[in-house]
């Protein structure tokens, strides 16, 4: 009787192929596949209909989609560098506690338990016009006594979107900073304090530059993050009210799933993931950058 | 230009107390090296002239000022750390500038300072490097330039060659030396590697246990040591040091080898010493410097030897005591073979048995 005999180290790989076909490359190939086509997820036989690169035209072209685009890579930048100061400064007075520093570390670590639904939930009954928190804490202040639409407004909403963004994952920053100054060699410190700085110039040229690092290494985790945010958003706004907080994946989850029209979707997407991948080459060449100019090699 | 003065300055962690009231005055230009075992106080004391401990009790005098309250920045101090403490993320050119950078100073004055400083050290080819990228003796080096741009009123050095090899370490001691006369600051080294101490002090200070033990010139430590710590710790091979009894104006040693107490010393009658000898006063027959008029003589086994050159050290037992000896002109000497050995009893010294003072009037 014949039988096949496979290689041994193909044998042994298999189990690896497998998974990594089921998982990765057949979703991918397919997604891919599926953004040339006019698939809507009603009807099925539509993936076979082959449009050419027309809904990534369509995508280019399409005002909403770019408006989305913008407004993510405004949330990026807006929350990453209020989370990176917030987070730099909890770290450094942190740092400075001695009693009580590991209670004060895990506490830290709170926000970040909370799933961001329910952390959206949170943030949406807290910005409410009419029942919220901030509501009645200002109108009781007499700060003011109209209901300031937090979540109407584009601009309010976006700040709001903001907050919570930025309450749910400043530790990130701050737990990556603590354990870059908790590494920080106390010489070249001690050294710039004989050289005559100040405290200030101390920080500035010697203890930020090795907290860089550390500094990209956050930066490039928070920046994958925020280029998927999806869940926060989706709770406290779905994009809305009229588009006016519309990220890139609010709008493609609304397009792929509620318009069923999967194959544009799947084409904006590509286009999204590209965002992601440049500011995660970004901080990682600014990283590396950073290492090798503290002689950490790379 | 300043004389630093240390009035009773005591360092305590807590309940702890590591430097317990010293009393240190250093003339301007003096090369002054703390010196003693780790755990002496020596680095502690060194950080606190620098700013970098806070002093608990007594004071630090810089030049006519009182420095105690004042942070590092303010006393024109320049220190060389243990590891180089280097900024990584600069040049060799940004770390010997930094200081001068910080304090403002006109661009074309910074690399004049920088050059010149570049140039006493020959780091002039090495200015664009990183730290990095240079080895263990260049950033010592860099390390040194950094503390001399600015000149300032004394350098600290806290052990600043004790990561190098042997051979380097022999080189930038005479590095070292050579920059404090071309300088001229005040400098206070602190080492616990006592041959630095010898070669490059003025004055040596000898720290045991937060206390000052004795304070002088390297021969005056070497020569009239005031306790048996001192005597054994300065000096290389240690000062020999064999337990004995005085009786009628002679010493007893442990296995009852008799000969006269060292001239120049007076004990009584039964007191319990200690006998010191150096291994250059303790030389076999023939082997030896030319003998003095107070000799006396032993018979020892030689269990081992270290040949060094032009001279080889022997290990024998002495009263049950090992014992180190020299031999100028060495001959190859057996292990087991006995030789007669001349004790130069004028360079010899006793200790009490239990204080381990010096009993040299």
């Amino acid at each position: 009787m014949y039988r096949m005999r496979l290689p041994p180290w193909l044998v042994l790989l298999m189990p690896a192929f497998v998974i990594l076909f089921a998982v990765v490359a057949i979703p991918l190939v397919l997604s891919l596949y599926s953004s040339f086509t006019a698939f809507q997820l009603t009807r099925p036989e539509s993936i076979t209909r082959w449009v050419g690169t027309f809904n990534y035209e369509k995508a280019l072209g399409d005002a909403n989609f770019w408006a989305a685009f913008g407004r993510t890579v405004l949330l990026l930048t807006v929350a990453l560098n209020l989370e990176m100061l917030l987070g730099l400064g909890l770290a450094l007075m942190v740092a400075k506690v001695t009693h009580g520093q590991r209670l004060l570390r895990t506490m830290m670590m709170f926000p970040m338990m909370f799933s961001p639904i329910l952390v959206g939930f949170q943030f949406k009954f807290i910005f409410n016009d009419n029942v919220g928190l901030l509501n009645n804490a200002l109108q009781s202040l007499g700060l003011t006594d109209v209901a300031i639409p937090w979540l109407v407004d584009g601009n309010l909403a976006f700040i709001a979107i903001v907050t919570a963004e930025v309450w749910t994952s400043t530790s990130v920053f701050a737990i990556l900073i603590l354990a870059g100054l908790f590494a920080i060699p106390q010489d070249p410190v001690e050294a710039a304090r004989v050289d005559g700085c100040t405290p200030f110039q101390t920080f500035r040229y010697v203890t930020l530059p090795f907290l860089m690092p550390f500094i990209y290494i956050a930066m490039a985790i928070r920046s994958l993050d925020v280029a998927r945010a999806y869940d926060i958003v989706q709770v406290m706004t779905a994009g809305g009210p009229a588009r006016r907080t519309e990220l890139l994946w609010t709008l493609i989850g609304r397009t792929g799933y509620v318009d069923a029209r999967m194959g544009y979707a799947n084409a904006m997407g590509y286009i999204a993931i590209l965002l992601s991948i440049v500011f995660t080459v970004y901080f990682f060449r600014k990283l590396s950058a950073a290492r090798t100019s503290l002689g950490m090699g790379d | 230009m300043a004389d630093v003065v240390l009035k009773g300055v005591q360092k305590n962690f807590g309940a702890l107390a590591v430097v317990h009231a010293i009393d240190l005055s250093i003339v301007h230009g003096e090369f002054v090296v703390l010196v003693g075992p780790s755990g002496c106080g020596k680095s502690t004391t060194l950080r606190m002239i620098a700013g970098l401990e806070d002093i608990s009790g007594g004071t630090v005098q810089i030049g006519d000022r009182v420095v105690n309250d004042l942070p590092p920045r303010d006393r024109n101090i320049s220190m060389v750390f243990q590891n180089y403490a280097l900024y990584p993320h600069m040049t060799v050119r940004e770390n010997l500038g930094f200081s001068l950078h910080i304090a403002k100073r006109p661009k074309d004055e910074i690399d004049k300072a920088v050059a010149a400083a570049a140039e006493i050290l020959s780091l002039t080819p090495l200015l664009d490097r990183r730290p990095g990228q240079l080895s263990g003796g260049q950033r010592q080096r860099v390390a040194m330039g950094r503390a001399i741009v600015r000149h300032p009123d004394v350098f600290l050095f806290d052990e600043p060659l004790s990561n190098l090899d042997a051979k380097l370490r022999t080189q930038m001691r005479v590095e070292i030396k050579r920059l404090h006369q071309k300088v001229g600051t005040t400098i206070i080294y602190v080492t616990h590697d006592q041959v630095e101490a010898m070669t490059l002090a003025d004055r040596i200070v000898i720290m045991r246990d937060g206390h000052i033990v004795q304070i002088g010139t390297p021969l005056d430590v070497f020569e009239r040591p005031m306790n048996a710590f001192v005597a054994t710790f300065i000096g290389s091979p240690p000062m020999n040091l064999l337990p004995a009894t005085v009786h009628d104006g002679q010493l007893r040693l442990a296995d009852e080898t008799t000969m006269p107490v060292p001239p120049g010393i007076s004990v009584r009658n039964g007191r319990h010493v200690q006998f010191g000898v150096r291994a250059d006063n303790i030389m076999p027959d023939g082997h030896a410097m030319p003998p003095t008029a107070h000799m006396a003589h032993v018979d020892m086994p030689v269990t081992l030897t270290e040949p060094l050159g032009t001279e080889t050290l022997l290990f024998g037992t002495l009263a049950g005591t090992e014992v180190q000896a020299k031999m100028l002109n060495p001959r190859p000497v057996k292990p087991g073979e006995v030789l007669r050995f001349g004790i130069a009893l004028d360079k010899c010294h006793l200790f009490d048995a239990e204080t381990g003072a010096s009993l040299r009037a």
